[in-house]
């Protein structure tokens, strides 16, 4: 097997040995060539779920020639079993400022935009007054930069960033079609660097590290650490900042009862990985990819209920826009129930797996698109228990 | 000219303008790559995804909605493309109520020919209708709405709002529960819509469609005791060939009286003589609107004067504009003239007891079915006008009676009420009320004819959202004297997302205009919500070329000179805005809210 690390924590994101104003304040004199430079030797990919390399994200959208930029936190943490984007903005808030206004710098934008969760709105109150005195830091720092804070209200859909431009504009949080995409045309049209919460703390962090030090850590594909959110069937459930490139085997000696059947990477929208494939699969980008998210099952649970329970929450989260995703969900939340009523042979299943490919192949976003992860990935290792 | 893109298709090299997207380079290379949410009137939405193609390197694309590249390879038929699309219309059909035989829509469904053509023949996935709850709205007069039938292509909710400003329709919901709905649901009467049709004239299935008064008409027809008239509207000539085997833009005139005598009408009339009458009485207003502030500095007058002809228009501004209602022109529109003359005037003359006159019409239009509804429309002491069809309504009508359309002879309409103008003919196109109200006001101003070649006044022609045209006034006869040397300011605007933008800044005191002309409609009533579907920009082109061919054929160009025009006047109805005027041709308008 390829570059494998061993299970690592790792104290970055929370580290309370370091000021982030100094670490601002320097950043703030850096160049921008050099900051995007740091960040693109970090190998940094946004730890949202989708992965894209954030330097060249911040990269592009510094090229672009607007009268008007953005930055936005996405702070619309949806995705199933993901809760450490709320542990983030709770402890470290102005780690998360500090990442924004540095990605304002290379940018060249004035304005940012927090989008939090609609389920988050208990952090507001603080969040403001924390912003208050960011805003202060700033004026000391001389830096002409202002962040606004937005709430959602409550649809998954509108983590996606388009979807989430569309919210913020006033309108039915809908995804896009792409191209265009964010870095040239963003909220309201114009270029906007859109990052996950902890992608943005992560870049204020390789600032202080630079980006060789943050290199060292992680393999090829995943560089770097990662914050978790362990769930389900363990004994230790939270959040644990984690070297990438760890087996999964690795990962359930850890935080496994002893008992784990599969492990859910990645949420709902991620995969589900059975016992016999645990030794085989890296966690990163090489092998299966998470946002965080990693739900725990042992043999006490039926998989049936995992997938009708993601099927269900796809049919409903799905804005309904596109044809594949709208229907193709309630598609499959129906059919499995057919099916586990003997009103369908199991062979409809096959029919259902080939609807998800369609699904992955013409949804016009990542969530019909990944509709498919999860339910192949349990339909097809637990069939027995679709049906009995 | 801008920079071209080359691309690859099927193997075929294609070189398309930036901008442009695969599937207009599809096109080029003469591939028709299926679509159900794109239509060229709208913006791209890229929601139904039948359009898929696949493009190497990067698997399928929606071609609606990706823009050509420099270099892109594509594949428009692989297996993928073939079973993707497949499974996307049997997605759509597992939530669609497919009962086409008993559907408006049966034959002229876009999914139906798609299904046709991909043999969906076994349903492979649950059916998902009994589900769904669904509901018919049938609360609207004009518009019938469906959601059994709803593929949620979301073509009505950017037609209705980016077309027409009105967003009576818009997404409510999500995932399974997603849905074409009015403001919290209310039922379509309820609501803000206009009734203008727009959005049946784009829906690619039956989920929106007129209601239709087939059954009645025939019913009137079949009834001995009663004398059936109908009315036809300018634009319907032009386009009901479209619906009976002709190319858009045939005009049709002669082959529809005869059809509509054949079919049994009692008497085949003409909505141009209304809309020559529309000009005397409306032209007479503005007129005297003008004296009034002009010359007697009176400041009640409401200035710009609108015209009142599309019911869609005059519910549009009940609801958005209410404190610009004295500006709207009190002259009913020529099918409520001619519906309250036909129980009036018509019946007098041809000694007929009202009570036994049906009157129908036939109109490019849904909102004519609300007008001829509203309580105030009868003055006639009946309903004026019993029934109002539009031009596909008709076209059914044509196709069950089993006439041959295309090898039908002309004939003439009947009279009284049957003669009119060339500029009652160009009312079917946006600007042609302005045309034709201008040609007689400015003759009975200078007493000579407009100063353009052909009496054509090309600049209030066209396609442009609002268009502006200023003719000054010199040397008027004795009676006009005070518009000596003013300069008369007009607008002209279709589409109601146009006519709000011209009538916010007349609202906001930055229009200075005199009179003011507005279809609710794209193109005007040629592109009615009651013409034939399909419609776009090239069809609407066609129908209004036809328009204007018709009005230079006739012999009459202006409508004060109608003789049938002089002889109302003479014979009943006195003066423009006289007393008879009053009482039967102009009316009131009511504020509404705004749901």
């Amino acid at each position: 097997m390829a570059d494998t690390k061993q299970l690592k924590r790792v104290d970055i994101i929370f580290t309370e040995d370091c000021n982030y104003k100094d670490i601002l304040s320097e950043a703030l004199q850096s160049s921008n060539e050099d900051i995007v430079q740091s960040l693109l030797n970090s190998g940094l990919r946004g730890r949202g779920g989708a992965g894209f390399p954030t330097g060249m994200k911040w990269k592009f959208t510094a090229q672009e020639e607007s009268d008007e930029k953005f930055i936005i936190c996405n702070a619309d943490e949806g995705e199933p079993g993901t809760f450490k984007d709320r542990e983030i903005l709770f402890k470290v808030p102005f780690k998360v400022f500090g990442g924004m206004a540095v990605g304002a710098k290379v940018i060249g934008a004035k304005e940012g935009y927090i989008y939090l969760r609609g389920e988050y709105k208990f952090l507001l109150d603080d969040l403001q007054k924390h912003l208050d005195e960011f805003h202060n830091v700033l004026d000391e720092l001389n830096f002409d930069f202002r962040i606004k804070i937005v709430t959602g209200a409550g649809a998954y859909i509108c983590g996606e960033e388009s979807a989430l431009f569309e919210s913020m504009e006033g309108k039915r949080g809908e995804p896009r079609n792409k191209p265009p995409y964010p870095t040239t045309y963003g909220y309201k049209g114009k270029p906007t660097v859109i990052n996950n919460v902890e992608t943005l703390v992560y870049a204020l962090m390789i600032c202080r590290l630079g980006g060789e030090k943050f290199k060292e850590l992680g393999t090829d594909d995943s560089r770097g650490s990662k914050v978790f959110s362990v769930s389900g069937d363990t004994p230790i459930p939270g959040i644990y900042e984690l070297e990438l490139g760890m087996t999964l085997e690795n990962f359930v000696e850890e935080f496994g009862d002893g008992d784990t059947k599969s492990v859910q990477v990645g949420g709902a929208a991620g995969f589900c990985v059975p016992r016999k494939h645990f030794k085989d699969t890296i966690i990163g980008f090489e092998g299966v990819p998470t946002g965080g998210s990693m739900m725990i099952f042992n043999s006490s649970r039926s998989m049936y209920n995992v997938i009708h329970n993601y099927l269900e929450f796809f049919e409903e989260e799905s804005c309904g826009q596109c044809t594949p995703c709208r229907v193709g969900c309630q598609q499959l939340l129906l059919g499995v129930e057919a099916v586990k009523r003997g009103d369908k042979p199991i062979e409809y299943l096959n029919e259902l797996l080939k609807l998800t490919e369609t699904m992955k192949m013409t949804s016009k976003c990542g969530l019909g698109q990944s509709v498919a992860n999860s339910f192949a990935s349990i339909v097809d290792n637990f069939k027995e228990e679709m049906i009995y | 000219m801008s920079k071209m893109i080359n691309l690859n298709i099927d193997g075929i090299d294609v070189s398309v303008e930036e901008g442009k997207t695969v599937l207009d380079a599809a096109k080029k290379i003469k591939v028709k790559v299926p679509t159900l949410c794109f239509h060229e009137d709208l913006c791209v939405a890229g929601n139904c995804r039948v359009c898929v193609v696949e493009q190497e390197g990067k698997g399928l694309i929606a071609s609606c909605a990706m823009p050509a590249q420099e270099g892109m390879k594509i594949h428009t038929n692989t297996l993928k493309v073939r079973r993707s699309r497949k499974h996307i219309i049997e997605l759509l059909l597992s939530e669609h109520n497919a009962d086409c035989t008993k559907c408006f829509k049966n034959g002229n469904c876009e999914l139906q020919e798609l299904a046709n053509e991909y043999r969906t023949g076994n349903q492979v996935f649950l059916d998902l209708v009994p589900e769904k709850n669904y509901t018919v709205d049938q609360s609207s007069p004009s518009i019938m709405k469906d959601d059994s039938k709803c593929i949620r292509c979301q073509r009505c909710v950017r037609t209705c709002e980016q077309l027409q400003a009105v967003s009576a329709l818009a997404v409510a919901n999500k995932g399974g529960n997603m849905k074409i709905s009015s403001f919290f649901d209310r039922p379509m009467h309820e609501v803000v819509c206009t009734n203008c049709g727009q959005c049946i004239n784009r829906c690619p299935t039956g989920a929106l469609i007129e209601v239709n008064d087939i059954e009645n008409v025939w019913d009137a027809i079949y009834d001995e005791s009663k004398h059936v008239i109908i009315q036809t509207a300018p634009a319907v000539r032009i386009g009901l060939g479209e619906e009976l085997g002709f190319d858009p833009g045939k005009r049709v005139t002669g082959k529809m009286v005869t059809a509509l005598k054949r079919l049994g009408f009692d008497s085949v009339l003409d909505t141009q003589f209304t809309a020559d009458l529309t000009i005397m009485e409306e032209g007479t207003e503005l007129l005297t609107k003008l004296k009034k502030a002009l010359v007697d500095g009176d400041e009640s007058v409401h200035l710009p004067m609108t015209t009142s002809c599309s019911p869609g228009w005059v519910k549009f501004i009940e609801h958005t504009f209410p404190e610009l209602l004295d500006n709207v022109s009190s002259c009913k529109s020529p099918q409520q003239m001619f519906g309250t003359l036909a129980k009036t005037y018509y019946a007098q003359k041809r000694n007929l007891d009202p009570k036994d006159i049906i009157s129908v019409s036939v109109m490019p239009c849904t909102a004519k079915k609300f007008e001829a509804d509203r309580p105030e429309m009868t003055d006639s002491g009946y309903k004026d006008v019993d029934y109002a069809i539009t031009t596909r309504e008709l076209a059914i009508m044509v196709k069950q009676a089993g006439l041959e359309f295309l090898e039908l002879e002309d004939q003439k309409f009947d009279s009284l009420m049957g003669d009119s103008s060339g500029a009652a003919t160009i009312f079917g196109a946006t600007g042609g009320v302005m045309e034709a109200a201008l040609r007689t006001a400015y003759e009975i101003v200078t007493g000579r004819e407009v100063p353009f070649k052909n009496l054509n006044i090309e600049p209030v022609r066209g396609f442009g959202g609002v268009r502006e045209a200023t003719i000054k006034i010199e040397d008027p006869v004795e009676d006009w004297k005070f518009l000596d040397g003013v300069e008369l300011r007009c607008a002209v605007a279709h589409g109601l997302a146009n006519a709000k933008e011209l009538m916010q800044a007349v609202k906001d005191g930055k229009a200075n205009y005199h009179f003011i002309e507005i279809m609710a409609c794209p193109g005007g009533c040629l592109g009615g919500g009651g013409q034939p579907i399909p419609t776009n920009q090239a069809i609407r082109d066609k129908r209004a070329k036809a328009i204007y061919e018709e009005d230079m054929d006739l012999p009459v160009r202006k409508s004060h000179e109608n003789p049938e025009i002089v002889k109302i006047y003479e014979d009943f109805l006195g003066e423009p805005l006289g007393h008879k005027s009053h009482e039967l041709l102009h009316t009131k308008y009511v504020a509404r809210e705004r749901y």
